[in-house]
């Protein structure tokens, strides 16, 4: 059961609780009234530590993470409830406010969710967290049954002293357990006891996703809101030349126009038509400014010439340049990625309600702090008198890691005092995303009479998002996300080289879009991989084995997908298979993938295979799913997506332009899960990563061409 | 004023003639389950009954309804393919981030009230036009598939 936090404190502060509390002292045993006496003024029972809070509503799991699809909720209340001894349908998740002090992700030092690391970050604190709270709860009964704690068992939230036949339930000692110390270290469960994690679990928010009643950002309505719709500058830092106002009030159901500087405007009225009719009638003329000239090309070309100087070196060993030289076959390529959109489903949008001294939203966000500032510097209001009301997220993909529309919403409905809905269209959701960065790799590679790879280069050129949205992880010039899989690899190298060439594209901002680094550099490199062992004429699955002597976790991937494909047998005229081996996010995947090409050029995705290893699996479901997920993911933007510029200005502008993968397109995925005792690895973004290459592997096994640009489009398949 | 039959109840709205019936659901009648996708009927995240028929509510403007049931996302449970195809999402584990999924059950339910045994050829034509970002289509095709009428 998900509940929405902010909510759910107005309704307890209102006199529902009182008599919520008076009826259950009449019905409930003595424990419990104490329990209701103390939770009279509204604040919960025992919340012992950031994440876990008992009151009378049950337990609750205040969720660190926020759910985009991808399934955290069930996962993160698995890793609670397995230690506090509950069962999952006991346990409701609240969104957490905004607080970096208590929520901030440890990998990504911000309260946010991204970079599959969700589960790697809560993996040990949300089970130390229910620990704790199961030992402060236990000790709480123990004292008042005058028993020694270790001679009590906890089952489905309810304290058992078994020689005397004596039972209490969490709620009945959590006032008491609320005043006994906080324990530290307490010991974690052995893996082998395990009752929760590692099954597979029903997901805790779907029910209400298929009957329509989950509430998204797009959802959300308050008493007097009324609705709007934006326009923003069609070329970057373009400004409004001219509208016409008063066209756009004589629409019925118009209640006001409303601008953000020059550069954003928007219509307000009873419902979303009317204001779309609203925008329709402003006319609006633009002035393109600086960046009115710049297209995909001249882009591209400075990144060429860009391309052309030495980098901030990122690796250096042994020679790889002196290396090459030396080799018996010699190969270099350039590879193109293109600028990508995120198109999650539910456009963007953002509820505000500003008041003199306050100010509430309601959105989806990844980065619920960020958000309240972006409102805070936009009305000028205090960040402690701006709630934000996190809500579940109709796909993100890394576009909600930004807070671009949150800041733009404020901007615009600053002086209005009624709540607005403001909604993009897919139009302006598309032609203004911060995309995924265009990137222009050079790689070079040297190998010896046997065939062996002796020496390989590799420069990046490209944008880097961290210097925007983390400068403090920009150091010396080194964007890690922008190299991540191109200095390290699975395989065992003798000479590397890898360097990394900043270079920011015209008009384009760019951003965090799903597998990040590794989305881009696994096409790279596991393409040019598949180059070295044909020029050397070699099966690519042998020759990724022979380097894999000292990775026996990939090789174990890489061996169970070929099994699992059938990599050895033959397969008919026009058809081809392509391997793609990563370990990025701390999980190590393998895709081998089956295509065949059409009497009509065209590709037909048939047969995914996908081996991982993401360390200990917490709901072995929820990986295959996002396993499935995140090859459509890949493959369909490898096959079809590309964002181009003309004149300043986006091209393609709704799904009719951008084409997302659809069923009859879809290949069949299998999943097969290596299960061991590692550390969980992230797994969202995974199978994104490899599908590209999976793919542009596959076009040659079939054809024969290699594929060095994306989308396959413009490559000519 | 114009009359609209909305999962068996009546609704009389001053509404333009044209306005898209997914404005008048969502906006008006406060029926979010049927979302905003694209607005050019390519997402099928829209999609609701018009007797039984699938369509897309951006692109049926409420004069075109005349007369006709509408069924949403919220109605749908209460025909019995409605709710069989609901409990096949849930078995199958269909559901990621949620978003189009009332579009896809709406989709899926018109197709099995038609064709209780679909072949894939069948899915792709009933169900091409209805697209999940999070790349739900292997376990949509599964679900339907489990489906007993």
């Amino acid at each position: 059961m998900i509940e929405n936090l902010q909510s759910r404190r107005a309704f307890l502060k209102g006199t529902a609780l009182a008599t919520a509390g008076l009826v259950l002292a009449v019905q409930l045993p003595g424990s419990l009234r104490r329990a209701a006496a103390a939770a009279s003024d509204g604040s919960p029972i025992f919340v012992p530590n950031a994440f876990v809070k008992v009151d009378l509503e049950g337990i609750t799991l205040i969720m660190p993470h926020t759910e985009v699809g991808q399934g955290i909720y069930t996962s993160s209340a698995m890793l609670m409830a397995e230690e506090l001894e509950v069962e999952l349908d006991q346990v409701r998740v609240e969104a957490a406010p905004p607080d970096r002090s208590k929520y901030m992700d440890p990998i990504l030092h911000d309260q946010a969710t991204g970079g599959s690391s969700s589960t790697r970050s809560d993996w040990m604190r949300l089970r130390q967290a229910g620990a704790a709270a199961r030992v402060m709860l236990i000790g709480a009964a123990a004292e008042r049954w005058g028993v020694k704690p270790e001679e009590c068992r906890v089952e489905k939230g309810v304290i058992n002293h078994d020689a005397t036949n004596r039972a209490l339930r969490y709620v009945e000692v959590a006032a008491d357990a609320a005043g006994r110390p906080v324990p530290e270290d307490v010991p974690l469960k052995d893996p082998a006891h395990f009752r929760l994690i590692g099954t597979k679990a029903k997901r805790i928010d779907t029910p209400s996703k298929v009957n329509g009643s989950q509430i998204y950002g797009i959802d959300v309505r308050l008493p007097g809101m009324k609705f709007a719709t934006l326009v923003m500058a069609p070329v970057k830092g373009g400004k409004i030349a001219s509208f016409d106002e008063e066209a756009a009030r004589t629409v019925r159901g118009v209640r006001d126009v409303v601008t953000a500087g020059d550069e954003a405007i928007a219509v307000i009225a009873d419902h979303m038509w009317a204001a779309k009719q609203g925008i329709d009638a402003l006319k609006l003329e633009w002035d393109g400014g600086a960046n009115a000239s710049v297209s995909t090309e001249t882009i591209v070309l400075a990144m060429q010439e860009a391309s052309l100087k030495q980098g901030v070196v990122i690796r250096d060993q042994n020679g790889a340049e002196e290396a090459i030289t030396r080799a018996k076959t010699k190969l270099d390529a350039i590879y193109h990625s293109p600028f990508l959109s995120h198109s999650a489903l539910e456009p963007l949008n953002c509820t505000i309600h500003i008041e003199n001294d306050r100010a509430e939203i309601w959105v989806g966000t990844q980065v619920p702090v960020r958000a309240q500032k972006a409102v805070a510097e936009a009305t000028g209001l205090a960040p402690e008198n701006v709630t934000v009301n996190n809500q579940l997220m109709g796909g993100a993909f890394g576009r909600r890691l930004d807070i671009d529309s949150i800041e733009i919403a404020a901007r615009l409905l600053k002086d209005i005092r009624y709540p607005v809905k403001l909604v993009w269209t897919r139009e302006q959701d598309m032609t203004h995303d911060f995309y995924r960065p265009y990137y222009y790799d050079r790689v070079a590679a040297g190998l010896d009479a046997s065939g062996r790879l002796i020496g390989r280069t590799h420069r990046v050129t490209g944008s880097s998002v961290f210097a925007r949205w983390a400068p403090g992880a920009f150091i010396n010039g080194v964007d890690p996300d922008a190299v991540d899989c191109a200095a390290e690899t699975p395989y065992d190298e003798d000479a590397v080289l890898a360097d990394y060439v900043r270079q920011e594209p015209d008009g384009v901002t760019t951003s965090w879009w799903r597998g990040v680094g590794a989305t881009h550099n696994v096409f790279v490199i596991e393409s040019f991989v598949d180059e070295m062992a044909h020029a050397t004429g070699q099966d690519p699955l042998e020759f990724r084995q022979r380097m894999l002597r000292k990775n026996p976790r990939a090789l174990a991937v890489l061996n169970l997908a070929a099994e699992k494909a059938g990599w050895h047998e033959s397969l008919p005229k026009g058809r081809g298979r392509g391997i793609s081996l990563q370990f990025a996010f701390e999980s190590y995947l393998a895709h081998i993938l089956e295509i065949e090409m059409l009497p009509s050029k065209q590709v037909k995705l048939l047969r995914s295979v996908i081996a991982v290893d993401c360390g200990i699996t917490i709901n072995p479901d929820t990986v295959r799913a996002q396993m499935e997920g995140g090859v459509i993911f890949g493959l369909g933007s490898a096959m079809f997506n590309e964002i181009t510029i003309t004149n300043g200005a986006v091209d393609q502008t709704n799904f009719d332009t951008y084409r997302i993968l659809r069923i009859n397109e879809a290949p069949k995925i299998e999943v097969y899960q290596i299960n061991n005792g590692e550390k969980p690895g992230g797994v969202g973004e995974a199978a994104t990563a490899g599908a590209a290459a999976a793919l542009a592997n596959a076009i040659f096994s079939a054809t024969g061409r290699r594929v060095r640009s994306l989308p396959l489009a413009q490559a000519g398949a | 004023m114009k009359q609209l039959t909305i999962n068996g109840s009546e609704y009389n709205l001053d509404i333009p003639d044209d306005m898209p019936l997914l404005w008048v659901l969502r906006d008006v009648l406060g029926m979010t389950g049927t979302k905003y996708g694209c607005g050019i009927a390519q997402c099928g995240a829209c999609t609701v009954h018009l007797d039984g028929v699938a369509v897309r509510s951006c692109q049926t403007t409420v004069d075109a309804v005349d007369g006709q049931k509408i069924t949403t996302i919220e109605g749908i449970g209460d025909t019995a393919v409605g709710a069989k195809v609901q409990a096949a999402w849930l078995e199958k584990e269909v559901v990621q981030c949620g978003y189009c999924q009332s579009g896809q059950i709406m989709s899926a339910a018109a197709l099995l009230s038609e064709n209780s045994r679909p072949s894939d050829t069948d899915i792709d034509d009933a169900m091409a036009g209805n697209i999940c970002r999070c790349g739900t289509y292997v376990r949509i095709r599964e679900a339907i598939h489990s489906i007993s009428l």
